[in-house]
């Protein structure tokens, strides 16, 4: 539960150079450097990670769940959207 | 069924590697002790895994101790078979957790001397301890970066957690002078380069204690009688009681495995 004290977190890790961080979850943590500390040893004890950001979970805004067919729908018939029509040469590699 | 205790060979390696071991394991063992019982779920998982880093610690240097003493013994049989008089560990880390605020206070007092003890090892002439000692203090870095971070939010936290920050420094000061004890023979290592002369970290840890306590707003306190004894078998009345919970399996069932 969250309390005025442990605020909530969200943590992102990056598993490895040159990928994005990811969202794995959330924790609570009176501040920043405390977030830090337990997202290391609560989602890199498995060596998932190289690098995590914490970001106080009132700061996210989210999209309304009620606004899913507006938001959403529309882009499902666009499959010429999707990067599929051409050739990645090998040498790109992880894009 | 009962297992007799084993006694060691008495070498200055093997009792210089094996104290090391005992401090590792037995403040592993009482961080292991908050599994399940952390003040939030997230210090919980904080202490176990660094009781899993210090028990780690352990095992490597009850496996090299092995090594050193060539009578066919394991990490295990310097665990779970020796009695409380031959273990060599500080008087410190055998302290009871008491509350979040004590074993915390504790878990800075050793790891600001461990840590840079450690860096210091990496030089060693022993290239086993030298090794043993580069993986260790990644992990004592972090261990001390933590109980810094903690010992400021208590100190400096409500005046309840500020009192407890300070009771417990002051109750546990006295054992920080054991940390700059030398065993004899030990000064025939620090000679050959294997081992480090611990008064040469005196001044670093008394700046890095000295200044968390400062940033936590709380008190240093005045070295008066300091207690000692550990490194020669002479413990507290809490090791006993430590042992038989940590040995009391291998010693009802010996060699059991699951």
């Amino acid at each position: 539960m969250s309390t005025p004290t442990t605020p909530l977190w969200e943590v992102f890790i990056r598993s490895r150079t040159g990928l994005a961080h990811k969202h794995v979850g959330s924790l609570h943590a009176a501040d920043a450097t405390l977030a830090v500390q337990a997202a290391r040893d609560l989602y890199t004890r498995r060596g998932e990670g190289t690098s995590v950001w914490v970001v106080p979970s009132s700061a996210i805004t989210a999209s309304d769940p009620a606004d899913k067919g507006m938001m959403f729908d529309p882009a499902d018939s666009k499959v010429y959207r999707h990067p599929t029509f051409y050739e990645v040469p090998d040498d790109v590699g992880h894009m | 069924m009962y297992t007799g205790s084993i006694t060691v060979a008495d070498t200055p390696l093997l009792r210089y590697v094996l104290g090391r071991a005992d401090d590792a394991l037995v403040l592993g063992h009482r961080l292991s002790e908050w599994c399940g019982h952390g003040p939030l779920l997230e210090e919980d998982m904080a202490l176990s895994n660094m009781a899993l880093d210090l028990i780690g610690q352990a095992r490597a240097l009850y496996t090299y101790a092995g090594e050193v003493e060539a009578a066919g013994r394991d990490e295990d049989a310097y665990a779970y078979l020796r009695d409380v008089t031959s273990y060599a560990n500080l008087l410190l880390v055998e302290q009871p957790n008491g509350d979040f605020a004590r074993t915390i206070v504790r878990q800075l007092l050793f790891s600001a001397f461990i840590d840079p003890y450690w860096r210091a090892l990496m030089a060693s002439t022993d290239p086993t301890l030298a090794a043993i000692a580069a993986k260790a203090e990644k992990e004592s870095a972090y261990h001390l970066r933590h109980a810094s971070e903690w010992t400021v939010r208590l100190g400096d936290g409500t005046a309840e957690s500020h009192a407890r920050a300070q009771r417990a420094l002051d109750e546990l000061w006295p054992f920080t002078g054991e940390l700059f004890t030398m065993p004899a023979g030990e000064r025939a290592l620090i000679d050959a380069g294997i081992a480090i002369d611990p008064e040469t970290l005196r001044a670093p840890w008394r700046a890095t204690v000295t200044r968390v306590v400062e940033r936590a707003t709380l008190t240093l306190p005045a070295d008066g009688w300091m207690q000692r004894g550990g490194r020669e078998g002479r413990h507290s009345e809490h090791l006993g009681h430590l042992l038989s919970d940590l040995q009391y399996l291998q010693r009802a069932f010996p060699g059991a495995t699951w």
